[in-house]
């Protein structure tokens, strides 16, 4: 799923100052899922925001609203009929629904209420963690299932690095070393033989490196 | 002879090698590289100058091994893939390759987390392996990364950094086989205190016949106070140092400590020359360059061959 972290009221209030009615549009999926920006969390920031404002004597009037998801057009479209409104709109949806939302109704400014970090995995209740970097060629079947490129923090191809230090990587003690991972499971999986593969410089024109990416189906094509 | 390296001639000749490092400093004066020089004069074959270390921005490699070169040194440039992607390593080697400048040694470098600048963003465009073998295609296929051919090759004695103590210890004998195999020539070890896990290592570099194709250089810091071989063990990352190093540090008098890490390098560096497979000896003196000489000297390294 992809990863975000509700920004903090300070800033988000920051933001809605000159506002006094808003539009507050949190999403079913990936932010729901990481208790970032889903129905729930609309609910808390939308009671937050009207408390804070009404002790410094601001009234604000919220919307609340949670779309199915903010990454399609027919589900931005429902709240087309009363999104006038309201002077802006406030996302917690990941940086691509609030983008979305602002490029479905161009005269509404649309403010981020969430920083957009990664693509990753539940590791348990309350905790996230990064796996993917969304390179555009994957190479997991030559590293043991696990992403040199997400996980390693030099995102080095043939580590690990001279700082790897009982199975943590030199950046912090607390972070597994992605190679030390590599390793393990490459081991696990009988296939320690294909660490002795140097794997040759990356094409990083599939990544962000080559410009924004598209993707087309043509037989999936209306 | 691939190369005009020092290095090379030496190793090609059977002889014993010896380096040692410049920082450069935080600034733009020359004379703190000279300076530095003048304490390595007749006593080391070959000199690196660090890239941005513990990326703390300083005077580039590339300068500082210029000054060095003009003092009539044999220049060791360090190059990590931290700061610069494919079209800026290559254009350095070439620069590198027209003035004059012999060797190598290929770096991932450290995280800029530990560094001045913690906000930067890094590059890791390609990797230390990746790098060496950048290195050996421009020098030896006359070719650039991206399949076009190089008029006039760059001619650099390639070198990389190893760490036998860094985890998992048992695929760094493999990780080292992949350098070699990328075309590494030569390899700098980190600092080595634990002789016994060192010994080990070595076996398993000679295991694999890696020692006949690259030359090991064994490296080694003294201890200034039993402070710094705290500090080394407890917030250096990748370093080893057992605890009886510390223990004998800390049974000598303040006064007497540095005189005592001098004496467990310069014994140190007697151990390592009786270790089948180890072609040479890589003095880090951190900030204490001029202590080099008196460590060379007491371990019986020079006179150095004449370049
Ligand atoms: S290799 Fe690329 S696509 Fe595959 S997991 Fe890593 S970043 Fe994602
Ligand atoms: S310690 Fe491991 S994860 Fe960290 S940079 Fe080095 S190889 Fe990558």
């Amino acid at each position: 799923m992809i990863v975000a972290n509700r920004k903090s009221l300070e800033e988000i209030l920051n933001m809605l100052k000159p506002y006094k009615k808003v539009l507050l549009l949190g999403c079913n999926e990936c932010v729901t899922v990481c208790a970032a920006g889903g129905e729930r969390e609309v609910g808390v920031l939308a009671s937050e925001l009207k408390l804070s404002r009404a002790k410094d004597g601001q009234e604000i009037e919220i919307k609340e609203q949670t779309l199915e998801r903010q990454c399609d057009h027919e589900y931005i479209d429902q709240v087309r009929p009363f999104v006038g409104d309201y002077e802006v709109i406030l996302s917690i949806a990941c940086g691509a629904g609030i983008q979305y939302v602002g490029e479905k109704y161009r005269t509404k400014i649309v403010l981020p209420g969430v920083n957009t970090t990664f693509l990753g995995v539940t590791l348990e209740q309350g905790v996230w963690s990064e796996r993917c970097q969304g390179c555009g060629e994957c190479v997991l079947h030559m590293t043991g299932g696990v992403c040199p490129i997400a996980r390693c923090a030099k995102s080095l191809l043939n580590g690990p690095c001279g700082g790897s230090s009982n199975g943590k990587c030199e950046v912090d003690k607390d972070l597994d070393c992605g190679w030390q991972l590599i390793i393990d499971r490459l081991k696990e999986l009988n296939q320690l033989d294909r660490y002795e593969e140097i794997i040759p410089v990356k094409d990083w024109t599939t990544s962000r490196d080559g410009g924004p990416r598209k993707r087309l189906r043509e037989d999936l094509r209306l | 002879m691939k190369t005009k390296s020092n290095i090379e001639r030496i190793l090609e000749s059977g002889g014993f090698v010896v380096t040692s490092e410049c920082g450069p400093p935080r600034g733009a004066d020359p004379e703190v590289i000279r300076k530095k020089g003048n304490l390595l004069k007749g006593v080391v074959d070959a000199v690196n100058v660090t890239d941005n270390q513990t990326s703390v921005v300083r005077m580039s490699s590339f300068s500082s091994c210029i000054i060095l070169k003009e003092m009539g040194f044999d220049p060791i440039l360090q190059m990590v893939c931290r700061d610069r992607n494919r079209i800026a390593i290559q254009s350095d080697i070439l620069g590198a390759g027209a003035l004059g400048i012999n060797n190598i040694l290929c770096l991932s470098g450290d995280h800029q987390k530990f560094g001045d600048h913690p906000k930067a963003k890094n590059v890791f465009d390609i990797d230390s392996i990746q790098l060496i073998n950048t290195v050996k295609i421009l020098r030896d296929d006359g070719k650039f990364l991206g399949g076009e051919e190089v008029k006039g090759k760059p001619v650099l004695f390639i070198g990389a950094a190893e760490n036998p103590f860094a985890d998992p210890f048992e695929i760094r004998a493999a990780r080292l086989g992949k350098k070699v195999k990328a075309g590494c020539e030569f390899i700098q070890t980190q600092c080595i205190y634990n002789m016994e896990k060192f010994t080990k290592w070595m076996e398993m570099v000679r295991d694999r016949g890696l020692h006949e194709r690259c030359a090991i250089l064994a490296g080694v810091t003294p201890f200034k106070s039993v402070g710094m071989a705290k500090y080394m063990k407890n917030s250096v990352p990748g370093m080893d140092v057992p605890d009886g190093m510390i223990e004998r540090m800390k049974g000598v008098a303040k006064e007497k400590q540095s005189e005592e890490g001098i004496k467990i390098c310069v014994e140190t560096i007697q151990k390592l020359r009786e270790i089948p497979g180890v072609r040479g000896i890589h003095i880090m003196a951190i900030e204490w360059e001029e202590k080099v000489a008196e460590i060379a000297q007491s371990a019986g390294l020079l006179p150095r061959p004449q370049v």
